[in-house]
């Protein structure tokens, strides 16, 4: 279904026959790279992750250890034109992201005026109430937000997603890159590609930046559940390349509203913290009681201000389904502009005539629980079994209020390296955008991933999904010639 | 440096290189075993397992001892914890923990080493046992080199001060059940000297020519025990390794500003090892001599422990 009239982010429309302006050149590399070559340069980059470690493991399986994600090496390519537009949108978007979140946990103005519904948010499992009324050092929640972006055609980039809690994914940019940079060097003599590897710089400076005020050299610190948790590689990637320390729960302590770890040396004082475990998670005192990943009396000492959490605890309420259908009218409030991404419409089943539309259209409808995520949770009509559908509507009826449904949307497809020579694969995108005590700022790249199945528009790691590099294209100055094809 | 990436690396340290000697101590029993006229009294094997600790816990595994039986328990067993997959797995686990404190090449030389007994589950015969072998010893050796390139701070000094601990203790009973075995007590000592006994011992601590260079006298038992011990020239005689621990201690204690227990024992037992020689071992009795070291040796480790907080 959905392929067929799918835009490709390559071809445009034109179905193969005639590549995108400015995109000739990969067209010609594809033309001319022998199938054995490309299949010897995939294998190349698999063997190179395995050893890596770049691996995964996927929830519910026996075998949950250590898969890897697939990787493509055909990259998706964004000209500058298309991503200055993107960063725009982006940065208008998380900006506003970190005003409401600011905003219903202090004033709730948005409330007030009318333009989100006191429920939704107050009464929702992702608010924070014990959060309520605190400021974060410097006033920002959402410090790191992953931005899920579709394609449907040339000019029509919508956001299906807002990740605001602990995005991640961003190491496979990271290594995605490195690998092409290595198997296909002639591609970046082609195309004047941008450089991601500033990310963890920018990273650094961002938790440098929201330090509590009256730190001159703060102390940061990556905390990550451990090393069986499946995001592991990335947390260790991301310390690393920063140069900050990778904790566990067990390697702090907080005394007297102060956090500090446990050195070699004795104790140092921790100030900032980019905690890569979940809320509920983080202080047994006052979340999760059984939780042994968090930190006990952590809480405490952010509210006292005396450590940053980045995230800061409660962000979750931004990502949250059920706000997302506001986020155009949110993002409206606090910029006094228009959306410069939409959002894919969207149908809150909570409503009567939105859940009387969803039930009657469940074939052809994506359906969403609103806090679920990872691609679990999900309906997909148009590919649903019967069955599926049923179970579906049977728990639509009992609990309206979890779900959101939206159109399958055709997304775009990238060619993909198949059993079957290259066949276009349907692709989202999800690019990474820092907030720091002074700017917002968006690395040029981001993590591109591709339902490898065909007709398949889950693109979850957990559900069979790969990744490909991202090429996100310099300006070129007037005068240079458009590469050496 | 965090406490527990301290005691991360220093478990790397001790398990690569048990994995190592272990690995070294089956190549040289393999080598043995076909030397020896007698094949199959197994009596090569037999004292591999004792030197590696492991006699009472093959017995466990109930089964009988044959060079196959012994050379899988030793190389792949899941239900031996010393084995070379049970060090791998040991070292693996530390590694991922501590992969920000190690470089890339030491993680993907410790985890090609664990990849390539990952998927095994027999050593086969004894040629695929020694291709097994020569497999993981090359991956040590990657990984050893990818140390010595690293950047000279605590994570390397935590990582070589498990290696030389474990060094110092395998190579205190190598020496120990050898040397047993080969001259039971009273026997005189340079008496009856199977050469290719001897020479299995140089082998695996990787010092048959080193022996060569040395001493000019044909292999002599309480030369090689000379040079097991004393000569600092070999990377891993116990007093070689002794040296390295006082040394990477005060590298630690000067970028912490601070000594202990561990820094005392360290530098006691190298004096010791300074004021003693062969002769005098040999008058008090190799056995007992060599009995306390391991047990000083556990102390150490035991101070190091308590010293940077391991918990």
């Amino acid at each position: 279904m959905a392929a067929r009239n799918a835009f490709d982010e390559l071809w445009g429309t034109s179905r193969g026959r005639k590549a995108r302006e400015g995109f000739e050149s990969l067209a010609a590399w594809m033309a001319e790279i022998s199938a054995t070559e490309l299949d010897r340069r995939q294998q190349a980059a698999e063997a190179a992750f395995r050893t890596l470690g770049i691996t995964f493991s996927v929830y519910g399986e026996a075998d949950a250890a250590e898969r890897i994600i697939p990787f493509d090496i055909i990259p998706r390519i964004f000209s500058a034109g298309e991503w200055a537009r993107l960063s725009e949108g982006l940065e208008q978007r998380v900006r506003a992201i970190n005003a409401f979140i600011g905003d219903i946990y202090g004033e709730r103005r948005i409330i007030a005026d009318g333009i989100v519904p006191a429920d939704i948010v107050l009464g929702n499992p992702s608010f924070c109430v014990q959060v309520s009324g605190a400021r974060p050092p410097h006033g920002i929640y959402a410090h790191i937000c992953g931005i899920d972006l579709v394609r449907t055609g040339a000019d029509e980039f919508f956001v299906l997603e807002d990740n605001a809690r602990t995005p991640s994914g961003v190491s496979y940019m990271l290594e995605n890159r490195e690998a092409m940079l290595r198997l296909c060097p002639e591609l970046f003599d082609i195309f004047p590609v941008q450089a991601v590897d500033t990310y963890p710089d920018m990273l650094r400076d961002t938790l440098y930046s929201v330090a509590p005020k009256r730190v001159r050299d703060p102390v940061c610190v990556l905390l990550t559940p451990g090393h069986f948790n499946s995001a592991f590689y990335e947390h260790s990637f991301l310390a690393d390349n920063m140069g900050i320390e990778l904790v566990e729960g067990r390697d702090l302590e907080v005394d007297d509203d102060v956090v500090w770890m446990r050195t070699i040396e004795g104790r140092v004082r921790v100030d900032v913290i980019y905690r890569r475990i979940d809320d509920a998670f983080l202080d047994p005192l006052l979340f999760n009681r059984d939780s042994l990943l968090g930190v006990p009396g952590l809480m405490a000492a952010y509210l006292a201000g005396n450590v940053s959490l980045v995230n800061a605890p409660g962000t979750g309420i931004a990502d949250d389904k059920a706000i997302y259908s506001y986020m155009p009218e949110i993002v409206r409030y606090y910029s006094g502009e228009e959306a410069k991404l939409p959002n894919v419409q969207t149908w809150r089943c909570r409503e009567p005539e939105a859940l009387q539309y969803t039930l009657d259209n469940l074939d052809s409808l994506v359906v969403k629980l609103v806090d679920g995520s990872g691609g679990y949770g999900m309906l997909v009509g148009p590919t649903a079994s019967r069955d599926e559908i049923e179970r579906f509507r049977a728990a639509l009826k009992a609990e309206p209020h979890r779900y959101i449904a939206q159109p399958t949307l055709s997304l775009s497809t990238v060619p993909t390296v198949t059993e079957k020579g290259l066949i276009p694969r349907h692709v989202d995108f999800r690019p990474f955008v820092l907030s720091g005590a002074d700017k917002v700022s968006i690395v040029p790249g981001g993590l591109t991933r591709v339902a490898l199945r065909e007709g398949s528009l889950v693109v979850n790691s957990s559900q069979g999904g790969g990744t490909k590099d991202s090429f996100i294209l310099r300006e070129r100055p007037e005068g240079e010639p458009a590469g050496s094809s | 440096m965090l406490s527990r990436t301290a005691s991360n690396l220093y478990w790397i340290g001790r398990y690569m290189e048990r994995t190592e000697f272990t690995t070294r101590l089956i190549e040289a029993t393999i080598r043995l075993n076909s030397l020896t006229r007698d094949a199959q009294s197994n009596q090569a094997w037999r004292s591999a397992l004792a030197v590696v600790g492991e006699t009472k816990g093959f017995e466990r595994s109930g089964e009988n001892l044959s060079a196959f039986n012994v050379s899988r328990y030793l190389s792949l067993a899941e239900e031996n914890s010393n084995s070379v997959r049970g060090c791998l797995n040991g070292a693996r686990d530390n590694a991922r923990a501590a992969r920000n404190s190690l470089s890339r090449e030491a993680w993907e030389a410790i985890n090609r080493a664990w990849l390539s007994v990952s998927g095994r589950s027999s050593p086969g015969g004894a040629q695929a046992a020694l291709n097994l072998v020569e497999a993981i010893k090359a991956e040590t050796l990657g990984f050893e080199g990818a140390v010595a390139r690293m950047l000279r701070s605590e994570g390397y000094w935590f990582l070589r001060l498990g290696s030389v601990i474990e060094r110092a203790d395998n190579t205190a009973r190598l020496l120990d059940v050898k040397y047993y075995l080969l001259l039971p007590e009273g026997e005189q000592i340079g008496g009856a000297l199977d050469r290719d006994q001897w020479t299995t011992i140089l082998h695996t601590v990787s010092a048959r020519t080193a022996y060569r260079h040395i001493y000019p006298d044909a292999l002599k038992p309480w030369l090689i025990a000379d040079l097991l011990i004393f000569r600092r020239e070999l990377p891993r005689s116990l007093s070689a390794s002794a040296a390295e621990a006082v040394q990477l201690l005060s590298d630690i204690g000067e970028r912490t500003g601070r000594q202990g227990q561990a820094d005392r024992l360290v530098r006691q037992r190298e004096s010791k090892l300074l004021e003693t020689d062969i002769r005098t071992v040999f008058q008090r009795g190799l056995h007992q001599y060599l009995q306390r070291f391991i047990r000083e040796n556990a102390e150490i480790d035991q101070a190091i422990a308590t010293q940077f907080r391991f918990g």
